[in-house]
């Protein structure tokens, strides 16, 4: 029989959402706690992201993504947190059950009270694009590349050609850049760049690299190594404009075609999943569908801003810290949040009323003067909204008191203006 | 409007576009700008300034790479030069987050500094 303990907290993964949970979970008195953690240090994409920008709602500081993390990993190291390294957690059970396997300690077994889900995201692969051609080497989604120079020191390539205008496309196409390499081009299939003005003004227009707006790989040539992609401007169903293809010479393709929360384990626990933001639906503590399970960060849903991952990471400790000192969360009444066409996701999709309730949203395409609507007596005018800014919308508790408690639903509508 | 430049001022996300030229000694800035995002777009216009963010070379040590940043921004037209400088940068551990790797970084008043701990 393995040996099985118990634990009041697990939270897996030790990246900006698992460790800000850590360190809030151990503020709050809970000290059998663990935190799981595959990679060899803790941190997790953070580590890589060796630009400035981040930090500045947390901290009010331009901090590079290792300092930022490393703030939290003091503070884990200084609460005396237990962060167990080269650990991969293998399988969550709707009980909480969790198993872990590493080479130091081999299988584990671990009755948990809540479990924190803190995995993070991962890139969309070329397979999941379908573009025709060759399979040669030379494909590399921007993550990969991205930890391939600031981690192993090893460049990609020479010649590149990014497919793709998310955050992380624009930061490595001035990280090749700076580092000698030649970026030819960034293709962006939408009519407008999917990433933060600062990162066009900063990484593109900087370094005078053409974005490609409208445009998409429609073909990548080469036998043991790419040679060349050819780039195709497309109409607005993304349907490639004929005679409109240009052949580009190029020895590496960067992929920044977005992020997917990576929600294998959670989905084995019986997790149900929004397929709208790909993570878990939640109530206004970020509890799942599963009791006692919690989400925060990127596996919950891609954020654009780190500060926004390490508050939920906060608010997930806090549900979990409620739960096992047995208080339930606001099952009694809960509100459905329905969000009508113009939003593109939410988070929470569901809550109690019972507190001040931070809700998370996109709109799905770029607005001009716009409004948001929570509710009959909630709204909030914006300037302009796109989909690359996530907004952040504070309710407070008196909103939800004013509703009565036969509301079972939450309208939350967005109208030009 | 002899050496106009069309800028994007990156202040905050709104992203305002302005043209900023010289006019009698005087830095003039036409847009819908904020205060902020004039004295921003005015040095913009004058030396454009970057944090650098790169990595150096780690010796005898497991980590291959440590990440560096200059406390401050530097000019932007001196950025190549300072990756030209970077890559004959080699250091050892013990390295901690904060240490000063080149004091006034090419001349420019500015330090270079590690962004991370490298323990062993």
């Amino acid at each position: 029989m393995l040996k099985r303990s118990k634990l009041d907290i697990a939270i897996i993964g030790s990246g900006p959402a698992g460790l800000a949970a850590a360190v809030e979970a151990d503020r709050r008195g809970v000290k059998n706690l663990v935190v799981f953690e595959r990679d060899e240090l803790p941190g997790g994409i953070l580590r890589q992201c060796i630009h400035n920008g981040f930090g500045l709602e947390k901290f009010k500081e331009e901090l590079t993504g290792p300092e930022y993390a490393n703030r939290y990993i003091k503070m884990a190291e200084s609460a005396g947190i237990d962060i167990e390294l080269n650990t991969t957690v293998l399988e969550i059970e709707k009980d909480r059950t969790l198993t872990s396997v590493s080479e130091h300690s081999g299988l584990r077994k671990y009755e948990c009270k809540s479990i924190i889900l803190a995995m993070g995201c991962r890139e969309r692969p070329r397979g999941a694009l379908g573009i025709p051609g060759t399979r040669p080497a030379g494909i590399f989604t921007a993550g990969h590349a991205q930890r391939l120079i600031n981690i192993e020191g090893y460049m990609p390539g020479e010649k590149v050609v990014i497919l793709g205008s998310g955050d992380i496309g624009l930061i490595m196409a001035r990280r090749l850049t700076l580092e000698g390499a030649e970026v030819v081009a960034v293709a962006e299939i939408l009519p407008y760049s999917s990433g933060l003005i600062r990162n066009v003004v900063q990484c593109l227009n900087d370094y005078e690299i053409p974005l490609l707006l409208s445009h998409t790989v429609a073909e990548i040539h080469g036998d043991k190594r790419v040679e060349g992609v050819t780039l195709v401007k497309v109409d607005t169903d993304w349907n490639p404009i004929k005679r409109t293809e240009q052949y580009v010479e190029c020895d590496t393709l960067l992929l920044s075609v977005g992020l997917i929360p990576e929600n294998e384990l959670s989905k084995q626990a019986g997790v149900l999943i929004d397929p709208k933001t790909g993570g878990p639906y939640v109530n206004d503590c970020l509890e799942t569908s599963v009791e006692g399970i919690f989400s925060c960060g990127n596996v919950l849903h891609v954020n654009d801003l780190v500060d926004n991952v390490s508050n939920e990471g906060e608010l997930a400790a806090t549900g979990a810290y409620e739960r096992i000192k047995g208080k339930t969360l606001g099952r009694e009444r809960i509100m459905e949040v329905e969000a009508d066409e113009g939003v593109g996701q939410v988070v929470p999709q569901k809550i109690s009323g019972d507190r001040e309730t931070i809700f998370y949203l996109r709109v799905k395409k770029p607005m001009g003067k716009m409004v948001l609507r929570v509710g009959e007596n909630f709204e909030k005018k914006f300037s302009y909204a796109r989909p690359s800014e996530m907004i952040r919308l504070k309710i407070p508790k008196k909103i939800f008191s004013q509703m009565g408690s036969s509301v079972s639903k939450l309208q939350i509508r967005c109208e030009e203006r | 409007m002899k050496g106009a430049k069309d800028l994007i001022c990156i202040t905050c996300p709104k992203g305002c576009h302005a043209r900023v030229w010289m006019e009698d000694g005087n830095v003039i800035i036409k847009g819908e700008v904020c205060k902020r995002g004039k004295e921003y777009l005015k040095q913009e216009f004058l030396e454009p300034k970057r944090i650098l963010t790169s990595t150096v070379v780690v010796e005898q040590s497991r980590s291959k790479r440590l990440p560096v940043r200059t406390r401050t921004g530097i000019p932007k037209r001196e950025i190549f030069r300072a990756m030209d400088e970077l890559s004959k940068v080699k250091v050892q551990p013990p390295i901690k987050i904060g240490d000063v790797i080149i004091p006034n970084f090419l001349g420019t008043g500015v330090d270079l500094l590690a962004s991370d701990d490298i323990r062993d």
